[in-house]
């Protein structure tokens, strides 16, 4: 396995129960400290395929290796951000960044340390003794990506984070999610259905197609990213990227 | 208020000879915690309502999140608990008191018999529903069987099971009275059918004011705790 | 439950616990459990006897008069507090009280006003179901999408229109569900207030056979009595399930 590979998806298919194809032998390569997409429209098992490179779903046919080793589970290597948050609703925030830790055994004082810096790097001091019914949507999914970045994994898994919170809000999490992984060094493999999203984040885009999913092209975009936000929101590769997904796309759609 | 006042006109026209006015109603039930009757009757009748509560809350908590852990205990005991939350189980309280007398024991078996099924079936619930999300979530982060049991479903089934304590104290107050009622010649069942025997229909009346109160008053007192507790965090399912 | 790959049903367990039950009750190890099977055959004599069926009719009745006049009057009240909201502060807290209080504490008074005998039954069974009904109807009806009361208005609907075209249908599921918890405590209802007034119906059967130890027809009764009330509320459950469709969808 050479080292310009993290993720490995091989052969992948996902029947559900019902005989639901979900994805049908998918082959796919993530590299290394670089955010990869996966798009496509609404069932065409992106979420699916996210879930079984995270371990939360076994595949029918087909392996995952991360690092070069099959993947039978979760991981530490890995950590994932939910669609739906899935906070405690019982827990405040400092308790919620805190949880993987806790899970892992590790003693208060010192999750309860690292939860703060998570915390303030998400733009969330000030509120650790909030609980999650007192904060906005946008502001409940940083708590959800504190919580993912507190156990350090390697590999970031994020499934339509920003699909329940406004426009705005979302803007502005994109922003600092990408001034975020500037300095985090991690690998990011995030879902999404839609396309300005996917071109704005990242730097590899796999289009899937609908049911039973496929990869049905790579791209990979060459987007300017020196500039403020703005500017790469008119660079000319962003609308060009934007406008040849949106044709590859329309070919699916009914 | 309103509703007092039309009891007491009510009570003055009179609607019926044995419909007192509220009036006299407030009176005999000063008189009976005056000459300590109803104090006594009390003690009789929280007694087996506590212990049966007690069991209850022990034995059908656990029965219920066994039932929400586990598929085959699920599978066996879940349609038991179904008909017998639709069940009119007081039919059960006579053969009870002609078993086990009309003592203690058997007070306590009616509490238990009718508060356990809704006891089981919210811990049942709690358990069962918990979020999958929220589960997904645990294993995600790599959190072990026993975590995912302590730090995510029990938590999260806390607020029905407290809701399914307080639903059982409801019954509990119904099998303690009617227990009472039927056959035990003692605690505020006595109270109410002695007086109504003998035509004090105020003193009668007051003992029932007096339970409904109690049992009105206590439940309410659960819910606000209940809001306190798990509402705020946006706990409660 | 799955075994070697097969599903088993839910309620074959209910079989499981039949076969357990005949087992205590063939080693004699109680005397009140007779074998069910000994219990069958009991209900069975029993179903046809003129005892039985006068009982069942009477019972039928003091619960059909109840249940029906506890969802007219619910229903009617609910909406009235949902919508007149002096109504509904002045009633609001007497239906909270009564909805968890012990109804069956009651029915001595009833005795003594209406009398000891089938009105007083009627009566009970009554105060059981009303109160669920109440409170969930008026749940619904508040609930009641306000856009949907605005679109009605906005197609020039009438005040009569309004209640029986949007709001009354708008609030079924909530009205449905108060009426299937209605009917589970109406059951109940009528069983209590046979047992205390002890003199007519299937709770002077009750207190007969438990009474004489006759095991076998007293726990025949109660299975009867079991499923019937398994059934009604059941029978209401699947008219919730037909209108789920909607219930999802505001």
């Amino acid at each position: 396995m050479d080292g310009k590979i993290i993720v490995d998806v091989k052969g992948v298919s996902k029947t559900y129960e019902g005989g639901v194809e979900a994805l049908q032998d998918v082959h796919l390569a993530v590299p290394p400290g670089r955010l990869t997409t996966f798009l496509g429209p609404s069932g065409c098992g992106k979420t699916t395929l996210l879930k079984i490179i995270a371990g939360l779903i076994e595949p029918t046919a087909g392996d995952v290796l991360v690092k070069g080793r099959r993947i039978s589970g979760p991981g530490p290597e890995r950590a994932f951000v939910f669609q739906d948050f899935a906070l405690l609703p019982w827990a405040n925030v400092l308790r919620n960044v805190a949880f993987g830790l806790e899970l892992r055994g590790m003693p208060v004082p010192e999750r309860h340390a690292v939860a703060r810096t998570y915390i303030a790097e998400v733009g969330l001091a000030g509120f650790e003794e909030s609980y999650p019914s007192q904060l906005s949507g946008g502001m409940r999914q940083r708590v959800g990506l504190a919580r993912a970045l507190a156990v350090d994994a390697d590999i970031l898994l994020m499934d339509e984070p920003f699909s329940s919170v406004d426009e705005q809000t979302r803007r502005k999490f994109q922003e600092d999610l990408l001034a975020l992984l500037g300095h985090q060094r991690k690998t990011v493999i995030f879902v999404t259905h839609s396309i300005e999203e996917a071109v704005y984040l990242s730097d590899r885009i796999v289009l899937l197609s609908r049911r039973p999913g496929k990869v049905s092209r790579v791209i990979e975009s060459n987007i300017d990213r020196s500039g403020s936000p703005d500017d790469i929101r008119r660079d000319r590769n962003y609308l060009d990227a934007v406008d040849e997904i949106w044709r590859t796309l329309k070919a699916y759609l009914p | 208020m309103l509703v007092f006042g039309a009891w007491e006109i009510a009570g003055r026209i009179p609607i019926s000879l044995a419909f007192p006015t509220f009036g006299e109603t407030v009176a005999a039930l000063l008189a009976l915690i005056a000459d300590g009757s109803l104090i006594k009757a009390y003690a009789s009748t929280l007694q087996p309502l506590l212990i049966g509560i007690a069991v209850s809350a022990v034995v059908g908590v656990a029965a219920g999140v066994g039932m929400g852990l586990s598929r085959s205990l699920e599978w066996l005991a879940l349609p038991i608990f179904i008909i017998l939350q639709a069940a009119p189980l007081a039919a059960i309280i006579p053969l009870i008191t002609y078993i086990y007398g009309i003592g203690l024991t058997a007070k306590s078996l009616a509490v238990i018999l009718l508060a356990t099924p809704v006891v089981v079936m919210n811990a049942y619930k709690g358990i069962r529903n918990t979020d999958p999300s929220l589960i997904a979530m645990g294993r995600s982060f790599l959190g072990t069987r026993t975590q995912q049991i302590l730090k995510i479903m029990i938590p999260h089934a806390r607020g029905l099971i407290f809701a399914g304590l307080r639903l059982g104290l409801a019954m509990g107050f119904v099998g303690v009275v009617v227990a009472e009622l039927l056959i035990t010649p003692t605690g505020i069942g006595d109270l109410i059918t002695y007086h109504g025997s003998v035509a004090n229909y105020a003193e009668m009346y007051a003992s029932i004011v007096s339970i409904v109160a109690l049992a009105a008053v206590t439940i309410g007192a659960l819910e606000r705790v209940e809001r306190r507790l798990f509402r705020a965090t946006g706990a409660a399912a | 439950m799955t075994i070697f790959g097969w599903r088993i049903p839910l309620a074959a367990s209910l079989a499981v616990w039949f076969l357990a039950w005949e087992a205590v009750g063939q080693a004699k190890l109680s005397m009140i459990v007779p074998p069910v099977s000994a219990v069958v055959v009991a209900g069975m004599e029993l179903m046809p006897t003129q005892k039985f069926l006068s009982a069942a009719w009477i019972t039928l009745t003091a619960f059909g008069t109840g249940l029906g006049l506890a969802i007219v009057v619910g229903i009617a009240l609910g909406v009235l507090m949902a919508r007149v909201p002096r109504v509904g502060d002045i009633l609001g807290l007497w239906v909270n009280i009564f909805v968890s209080a012990p109804i069956s504490a009651l029915v001595p008074m009833l005795m003594a006003i209406v009398g000891i005998g089938q009105a007083t039954v009627v009566v009970t069974v009554f105060l059981f179901a009303v109160f669920v009904i109440i409170l969930d109807t008026e749940v619904g009806v508040r609930q009641a999408s306000p856009s949907l009361l605005e679109m009605a208005r906005s197609f020039g609907a009438s005040r009569r229109q309004l209640y029986a075209k949007v709001l009354i249908l708008a609030a079924l599921p909530e009205i449905l569900a108060g009426v299937r918890l209605g009917v589970i405590r109406g059951v109940k209802g009528v069983v209590i207030g046979q047992l205390l007034i002890s003199i007519i119906g299937i709770g002077e059967m009750f207190e007969l056979y438990s009474r004489n130890f006759l095991m076998e027809e007293f726990w025949a009764l109660v299975i009867l009595v079991f499923l019937f009330a398994f059934a009604v509320s059941e029978s209401v459950a699947w008219l919730e399930r037909r209108i789920e469709y909607y219930a999802g969808a505001r």
